[in-house]
């Protein structure tokens, strides 16, 4: 594990961790209750997170495919 | 007859045809198609595993266990996720050294990892013990689709039936040429079905996404969270954790890590496969939808939910397309997995356990262990009453057990050998199987731990026990091993 590798952990911990907090239905947000915001909060900065270690990766540079 | 049954029959002859006009002309066998010739791009890699989350599983299951469960069916949407993120760094490995050995299935890493033909063989079996129940559940789906379609003219268990013998007809025919057609079909229904029905039934009954889980709120407090106990934080983090880690644990999800031509095209899906796992979160709408519009149905019949609802929404026409996606979600997957548990067994359990049996016998075998294993998926079926989502968690409890002797296998040189992957993984499925035959729970084992323990999805204990036996047996065969050596070279 490279240290940029470790950024992957976040959407883990934010996550779970805030679930304690999150567990709520109101406010809700966009329509949703907060605990299914959450939720999908959560599995859209997944990818963003993804996205930063793919780019900071540098197993990623080499070549356009490998 | 009514046109939804019409709609219904019609697509049930085109995947046949499909799946007979695609066997034509291509002879490929089960590892040109599994592994594909290691020639997948980006975006194929994505579609191929991309579709594979859409099953009956997400059609029915996940809106019935939105409509039975309320919070903890959340669970549906993150898990698929965080096992992409996860994919990122597994699959590239993974990929890595079967390229290197030019391997074709789960069985075939393992034992080349651990130099064991028969944790392979072991390693097969564990993979299609968890393949019954989800094999079960689509035929379950099939059963709920086909009579529901109907308007109840056709029974559930004829249905079974009636799905079974399809599914079986199919792979005997085409084996599993025809699913890359079917394949697409299904996942372009699916998703145009399932966004406009997440979309349409909030608005035409509620009349928006808030005013219909105010009122659900209202009528049902704390539906919509997750409660303090039983489906608890706890529960919810163990069982993401636990199918997160058992993503790619399925024989055929894990054999399709080999298609893609580079490592990079798995680095590259991990940031754009969670959001499309946000489909997920419109067959939840449906299933919140029909909360208070189709009240009452008891426990598995949770699954019935999206169909109730419909059906009192839509003319049969509607009924027959949404019965025809839901049709081919359960027949592609199902057929994949009849095909991969039949062939697993031949070719990496009997072949090796009878080495002179001729390739002609091992496929000779495959084909006719479809029908027997679809024999024992329909038992199960018309036995028990399991909700969707229980049986699938079951496999996974049972398969995510591959889970850490694979992790612990990835560096150079094995952590841990094969003495201590045998008795881990044995231990974690005897204590997963123990628990779902006698139904016992952890609560009534040891009666005095926190809340916070007792509702741990049953899947992670077995994990950690799994985990703890692996290295404790493995450190003592390693000691063992050497002091026997040290006692061997005495005598010398």
């Amino acid at each position: 594990m490279k240290g940029i590798h470790w950024l992957a952990l976040l959407p883990f911990v934010g996550l779970f961790g805030g679930l304690g907090f999150a567990n709520k239905v109101e406010p809700y947000v966009a329509g949703m209750p907060f605990i299914m915001f959450w939720v999908v909060m959560w599995v859209v900065l997944t990818s963003v997170v993804m996205a930063c270690v793919y780019k900071l990766d540098p197993a990623n540079k080499e070549g356009a495919d490998e | 007859m009514n046109s939804s049954l019409v709609i219904l029959g019609l697509f049930l002859v085109l995947s046949l045809v499909l799946g007979i006009v695609a066997k034509k002309g291509k002879d490929m066998n089960l590892e040109q198609w599994s592994v594909g010739g290691r020639g997948f791009g980006t975006l194929f890699v994505f579609l191929l595993m991309a579709g594979e989350i859409y099953t009956t599983f997400t059609f029915l299951g996940g809106s019935g266990w939105a409509y039975s469960k309320g919070g903890p069916a959340l669970y549906i949407l993150v898990y698929g996720a965080l096992a992409y993120a996860i994919s990122y760094f597994l699959l590239p490995a993974i990929w890595n050294y079967a390229n290197q050995h030019k391997l074709v299935s789960q069985s075939d890493f393992f034992v080349s990892k651990f130099k064991s033909p028969y944790l392979g063989v072991f390693v097969s079996l564990v993979g299609i013990v968890a393949m019954i129940p989800y094999l079960v559940l689509q035929l379950k789906g099939l059963g709920i689709i086909v009579s529901e379609a109907s308007y109840g003219k056709i029974s559930s268990s004829t249905a079974v039936w009636i799905g079974v013998l399809t599914i079986t007809v199919y792979v005997m025919i085409s084996g599993i040429h025809g699913s890359a057609w079917t394949a697409a079909l299904k996942d372009l229904m699916i998703l145009g079905i399932v966004v406009f029905l997440g979309i349409y039934l909030p608005l035409h009954y509620y009349g928006g996404f808030q005013p219909m889980f105010a009122s659900i709120q209202e009528v049902k407090p704390q539906f919509l969270t997750l409660p303090s106990e039983g489906m608890s934080i706890s529960w919810f983090i163990s069982t993401v954790l636990l199918t997160a880690f058992g993503f790619y644990m399925w024989p055929h999800t894990f054999a399709s890590a080999f298609t893609a031509k580079s490592a990079k095209v798995f680095r590259k899906n991990a940031v754009f496969m969670p959001l499309y796992s946000l489909v997920l979160l419109f067959v939840m709408f449906v299933g919140f939808a029909a909360v208070l519009k189709v009240p009452g149905l008891q426990g598995a019949a949770g699954d019935l939910s999206l169909f109730k609802l419909t059906l009192q929404t839509f003319d049969p026409w509607v009924i027959g397309l949404i019965g025809a996606a839901g049709l081919l979600t359960a027949l592609v997957p199902g057929s994949m997995i009849l095909m991969a548990a039949s062939t697993l067994f031949a070719k990496n359990v009997f072949k090796v356990i009878v080495p002179s049996a001729t390739e002609k016998r091992v496929a000779i075998l495959a084909k006719w262990l479809v029908p027997v294993i679809a024999l024992i998926a329909v038992y199960f079926t018309l036995q028990g009453g399991e909700a969707i989502v229980m049986l699938l968690l079951m496999g996974y409890s049972l398969v995510t057990q591959l889970f850490p002797p694979l992790l612990f296998s990835l560096g150079k040189t094995p952590l841990v050998n094969k003495y201590g992957a045998f008795a881990g993984v044995a231990s974690g499925v005897a204590i997963v199987a123990y628990v779902y035959i006698t139904g016992t729970t952890i609560a009534q084992w040891v009666p005095m731990l926190p809340q916070v323990i007792k509702d741990l999805n049953i899947g992670i204990i077995a994990l950690f026990v799994n985990l703890l036996l692996m290295f404790t047996v493995s450190i003592i065969t390693r000691t063992a091993s050497q002091s026997t050596l040290k006692e061997m070279n005495r005598t010398t």
